[in-house]
């Protein structure tokens, strides 16, 4: 019987020490004038959460479910703020129909999903929206790049920044479970 | 048979016309507030009381209207910012009343305008005629501002709980009287320019 957690390459998430490319995110959030953040929690966006939460020029809303968000952002942007939302892959789903909302009202948008179910997964019920997540958020008319090594998280938010709330765009970083690191499911 | 157990056949004597309430609404509620209402009815009964550059009516998104009105509500704290919808609309988003109360604002005001029914789709009855008290739900979920308005003059009530600290919710039940359709301009862009405009706000 195989151990779980036990691989060579075992890269687990430790809360107490921030990545780099962890802190990268917030202060590229933070240079971009991104006030208001919002999220459903993931492991991967930890660090991000905390110091939004730290922090007293940000607004952290904590949500049900990450449909919410992307409403959030909408009222921000509506009263002169710039939001996040922060979510996991199987939140995407969570949000098909009121991303209409963003291209109803031709809305800027941002969101960083965090992916699971996308490399090196050990949890089968992960897969469905892993598989489908950046499918689901283009046909939704939402333009998404792909972050696989931490040397280009920084300047990836940074362009995705300057498209949502410069050209109005809606944008999407997939920060992949390559960067991110297995999950440690032992305790 | 199922009985219909929405608290308005019951209780209530003088029944509340939705429209005439939103209208005394909008005109009491303070200069300058920022109103968002949920689709279907509630977004005609925000229209019929005026248009305004700082209405946003949503057409769509339902469950939106809440967690809007909290964005903004947050974005622009020295104003009030009111959300206008329905039972319908407010059941399908109802965690946002938890997301509300994590932030509990004090310049948000929720008004559900609760006939006990889908209006938009057929009058099937909803689940607040089959036993769910939305402003029980909202006390549990952490607001603390909520008040029941079961007649057209506990307005003045619902309109004192918004100075109180924190974030207020008015549950108001309404006749299933359907009110003439007056429908607002449905192109989201440009409620958005328009609103964003009246808040002295580029459209980009």
């Amino acid at each position: 019987m195989m151990a779980l957690g036990q691989g060579k390459d075992q890269m687990s998430i430790d809360s107490t020490t921030a990545e780099t490319w962890q802190v990268g995110v917030f202060d590229a959030l933070k240079a971009g004038g991104v006030q208001q953040v919002a999220f459903v929690p993931d492991a991967g966006h930890a660090e991000t959460i905390a110091r939004a939460i730290a922090d007293p020029e940000i607004q952290d809303v904590v949500l049900t479910t990450e449909e919410e968000g992307v409403a959030v952002a909408a009222g921000a942007w509506l009263g002169g703020q710039r939001a996040v939302l922060l979510m996991q892959s199987s939140g995407v789903g969570n949000c098909v129909n009121m991303f209409s909302l963003l291209s109803s009202c031709q809305l800027p948008f941002l969101t960083i999903v965090t992916m699971r179910g996308d490399y090196a997964e050990f949890n089968p019920w992960q897969n469905a929206m892993g598989r489908g997540t950046q499918a689901v958020l283009e046909v939704m008319g939402i333009r998404v790049h792909r972050v696989d090594h931490a040397e280009d998280v920084a300047p990836t938010l940074t362009a995705a920044i300057d498209s949502a709330f410069l050209a109005g765009d809606r944008t999407a970083v997939l920060l992949g479970q390559r960067l991110i690191g297995r999950k440690k499911w032992t305790r | 048979m199922r009985t219909d157990t929405h608290p308005s056949s019951h209780s209530a004597v003088v029944r509340i016309e939705r429209r005439d309430f939103v209208a005394d609404l909008v005109a009491r509620a303070p200069a300058g507030s920022l109103f968002v209402s949920g689709l279907g009815s509630p977004s005609y009964d925000l229209y019929a009381a005026g248009d305004r550059d700082l209405n946003f009516y949503l057409w769509g998104a339902m469950g939106g209207a809440v967690p809007l009105g909290l964005g903004l509500a947050l974005a622009q704290p020295s104003r009030p910012v009111i959300v206008v919808t329905g039972d319908g609309e407010q059941l399908m988003g109802v965690g946002s009343l938890a997301t509300v109360a994590a932030r509990n604002p004090d310049n948000l005001t929720i008004v559900v305008l609760d006939n006990g029914h889908f209006g938009e789709t057929g009058m099937q009855q909803s689940h607040t005629s089959r036993g769910t008290d939305l402003a029980a739900v909202a006390r549990g979920f952490g607001i603390r501002n909520v008040h029941r308005v079961e007649r057209p003059d506990q307005l003045s009530e619902l309109l004192a709980a918004t100075n109180r600290p924190g974030a207020t919710f008015g549950h108001v039940l309404v006749s299933p009287d359907e009110p003439p359709r007056t429908m607002p301009n449905r192109d989201g862009s440009f409620l958005k320019n328009r609103f964003r405009t009246g808040l002295g706000l580029d459209p980009i």
